[in-house]
């Protein structure tokens, strides 16, 4: 067994983390609202990379999901305004059907997403990224698709602040693959997704935890710091325990990932599910034992509070996720 | 990243499994259940026949010199098959406080006897009116020459009534800060006005009140210096810090998910829905643990992460007994080894041994209060 970063994991992470501290601080975060993109610092993750190495044909240059993961939960630490994940899962989905479309995403001329559900009435719905993405790949059932939004979306406002759009899907859309190949490819998107949102979302409860730690600290009532309060103490403990937990299943999905472990499907259901639960109880209590406070839109905490519940949410609640990892342990019901 | 334990550990887990699949039969856990008591001779006889009695000790020592990775997979065999070893975990866990700390003629007399075995220790900390708060110990240790006359009662000693030894955390000094005035013996059983009780637990397992009246020991069976018992009993609760019920869970995830194949719940998405959740719980129990051990193993002292282990496996297998329980209604009810129980009525038995993972090895609340203050930094 073995925990620790390599070394270039470890430069990623620092990477990263100065990066987003740089183009995306909570002032940046609170300027891109409520569309929820900002184009500087998207050329900045651009020019690092960082959907290129989802995808390299250079496998020495390819990161490793474990890599990808890591930046996740950077990028959820940040909140950051841009939608690295939906790219890189929609450049690996071009990548796997050899679509030329994917020439363009990777010279940062097209951004492309991804829909996480099939679509149902002629639209796909809650569609990430929509609101900013060029085109979105989407599945209709039979085939995957590539559907240009320009025309084809109506973005709507959202509690996450997040750029998200409902997509009209015309008959005559590019057709990337079709059959079992569509089905079996947007699966696998749609795995690849689960399992780097539960990083982000690990990354995002990791913060806010750290935000209502650094305020129970400071704060004083009857004389006294509030963390010093068992009611208040434990409860953080639990979060900040099962903030670590979500952190290392979501690192063990990656990992599973990365080896062709036979559990890893299960686990990325898994992952998504526990750190959605751990991000979202995380960022309640930071935000509760703000105080008043909390509940102002002033304080950092409420950034985090909208996001750890939306970016979950437009795939599904953790319910849904546990079924899912139910399917891939007992197999599906008939 | 690795999450995998390693060749070595993979086929001593293997070897182990195949050995309790043998010896343990449902005859030999049922007796054992019924009995209350965590040991038996015959068992220890064939973990010493293996070399695993005293598997992390060196080879001088009589052990087999398992790293931490291979005892925490060793451990977690025992632990899947309801293996005996409450009694054996205890004397080894003292043999390690004797050779920290005790005098020369322990460390030459008792200790190669624990490690074969030929002797039983048990634990005398907590109190009738000192548990959690363990350092507030009011049991007394008196001078009387070269000896020492020890006054006051012991609760929850398990395995006294075969121990050969009680470790044994006594008040030598009232007048200092209540840390400061502890010291720790070694008590042997057969001394005269040693006494002890009965105690039986929900779980079924069967505990000791233990009484000390003018009970009489040499100095040469004080472990540590005199006033210095906190130190030694926290070098010795250091690996009961690895306590740990991920595979608890695991065993009774496996016993409800055998149970909901059998009576086709399997199909139902709500059944399906509370199983995957538990085998969510059971995965991060097991590498919240699993973390701990490494960080042990790579030399780091995992100050709060294995409190976080222990806080969060013991909740987990209290959520997952009460859910799967609910998930199999009525059938629940019917007691462990009831033959009209669904799968020996597991489920049934792990509701109530659940009870004591969060109270026994540091209450939930005190793990909760380590996490915070060196986890997190909050003051006291």
């Amino acid at each position: 067994m073995d925990l620790s970063l390599t070394g270039e994991q470890a430069a990623l992470v620092a990477a990263l983390g100065d990066l987003y501290g740089t183009h995306a601080s909570p002032e940046r975060v609170r300027a891109a609202e409520p569309l929820g993109f900002d184009k500087g610092l998207w050329d900045q993750l651009l020019a690092l990379g960082l959907i290129e190495m989802a995808v390299d044909e250079d496998a020495d240059h390819r990161a490793s999901e474990v890599d990808l993961a890591l930046a996740a939960e950077q990028q959820g630490r940040a909140v950051a305004p841009a939608p690295v994940i939906e790219a890189q899962v929609a450049a690996r989905v071009l990548a796997a059907v050899g679509s030329p479309a994917l020439e363009p995403v990777l010279a940062g001329e097209r951004l492309v997403t991804i829909a996480l559900h099939p679509v149902n009435g002629g639209a796909a719905r809650a569609v990430p990224a929509a609101a900013v993405a060029d085109d979105a790949v989407v599945f209709d059932g039979e085939r995957l698709l590539l559907v240009p939004l320009e025309g084809a979306r109506t973005p709507f406002e959202n509690v996450g602040a997040q750029p998200l759009a409902d997509v009209a899907v015309p008959a005559d859309a590019h057709v990337l693959a079709t059959g079992a190949e569509a089905l079996a490819v947007h699966e696998e998107a749609v795995d690849d997704w689960l399992r780097l949102t539960a990083a982000a979302l690990v990354g995002i409860g990791a913060r806010a935890l750290e935000l209502g730690v650094a305020y129970v600290k400071e704060r004083k009532a009857w004389g006294v710091p509030i963390g010093s309060f068992q009611s208040v103490a434990h409860n953080l403990a639990d979060a900040a325990t099962a903030i670590d937990g979500a952190r290392l299943l979501a690192q063990e999905a990656a990992w599973a990932h990365d080896v062709d472990d036979p559990r890893a499907a299960e686990l990325t259901a898994l992952a998504f599910a526990v750190a959605t639960e751990a991000a979202r109880d995380a960022s309640y209590k930071a935000l509760h034992f703000h105080g008043g406070y909390g509940f102002t839109l002033e304080y950092d905490v409420q950034l985090y509070w909208r996001r750890a519940r939306a970016w979950a949410a437009v795939w599904g609640e953790p319910a849904a996720a546990y079924r899912r990892a139910a399917d891939a342990r007992y197999g599906r019901t008939a | 990243m690795d999450f995998r334990l390693g060749p070595n550990a993979d086929a001593l887990r293997a070897e182990v499994a195949a050995f309790m699949e043998d010896f343990l039969t449902p005859e030999r856990v049922e007796s054992y259940y019924r009995s209350g008591v965590s040991h038996d001779p015959a068992f220890t006889q064939e973990l010493i026949a293996r070399g695993w009695f005293a598997a992390g000790w060196s080879k001088e020592e009589g052990g087999s010199e398992r790293d931490p990775l291979e005892m925490h997979v060793f451990m977690e065999e025992l632990m899947r098959h309801d293996a005996p070893t409450y009694a054996n975990g205890v004397s080894l866990q003292v043999a390690k406080a004797i050779t920290y700390g005790g005098s020369e003629l322990l460390r030459r007399e008792i200790v190669p006897k624990i490690l074969r075995a030929e002797v039983i220790c048990a634990l005398g900390f907590s109190e009738p009116g000192a548990g959690s708060d363990v350092a507030n110990a009011q049991l007394r240790a008196t001078r009387d020459g070269d000896d020492w006359l020890i006054n006051g009662s012991k609760m929850f000693t398990t395995n006294a009534h075969l121990a050969d030894y009680i470790f044994v955390l006594t008040r030598s000094n009232p007048d200092v800060p209540k840390h400061k005035g502890l010291t720790m013996f070694l008590v042997p059983t057969d001394s005269p006005g040693f006494e002890y009780q009965a105690v039986y637990t929900v779980s079924g397992e069967r505990t000791n009140i233990t009484f000390y009246n003018d009970v009489s020991v040499p100095d040469t069976y004080r472990i540590g210096e005199v006033d210095g018992g906190w130190r030694v009993m926290t070098a010795a609760l250091q690996d009961e810090h690895g306590a740990a019920f991920g595979v608890r869970t695991e065993r009774l995830l496996a016993e409800a998910e055998a149970w909901a194949q059998e009576s086709g719940r399997i199909e139902d998405p709500d059944v399906r829905t509370r199983l995957a959740r538990v085998a969510a719980e059971t995965e991060v129990s097991l590498l919240l643990q699993r973390r701990a051990h490494w960080m042990t193993e790579t030399g780091t002292v995992p100050e709060a992460e294995a409190p976080m282990a222990k806080l969060y496996s013991s909740e987990a297998l209290v959520r997952a007994s009460e859910d799967l329980a609910d998930l199999m209604g009525p059938d629940a009810l019917r007691s462990y080894f009831d033959p009209t129980a669904p799968r020996n009525g597991y489920v049934e038995h792990m509701a109530r041994f659940a009870l004591g993972t969060t109270i026994y090895a540091g209450t939930s609340e005190v793990q909760r209060n380590i996490i915070a203050q060196r986890g997190l930094g909050l003051p006291r």
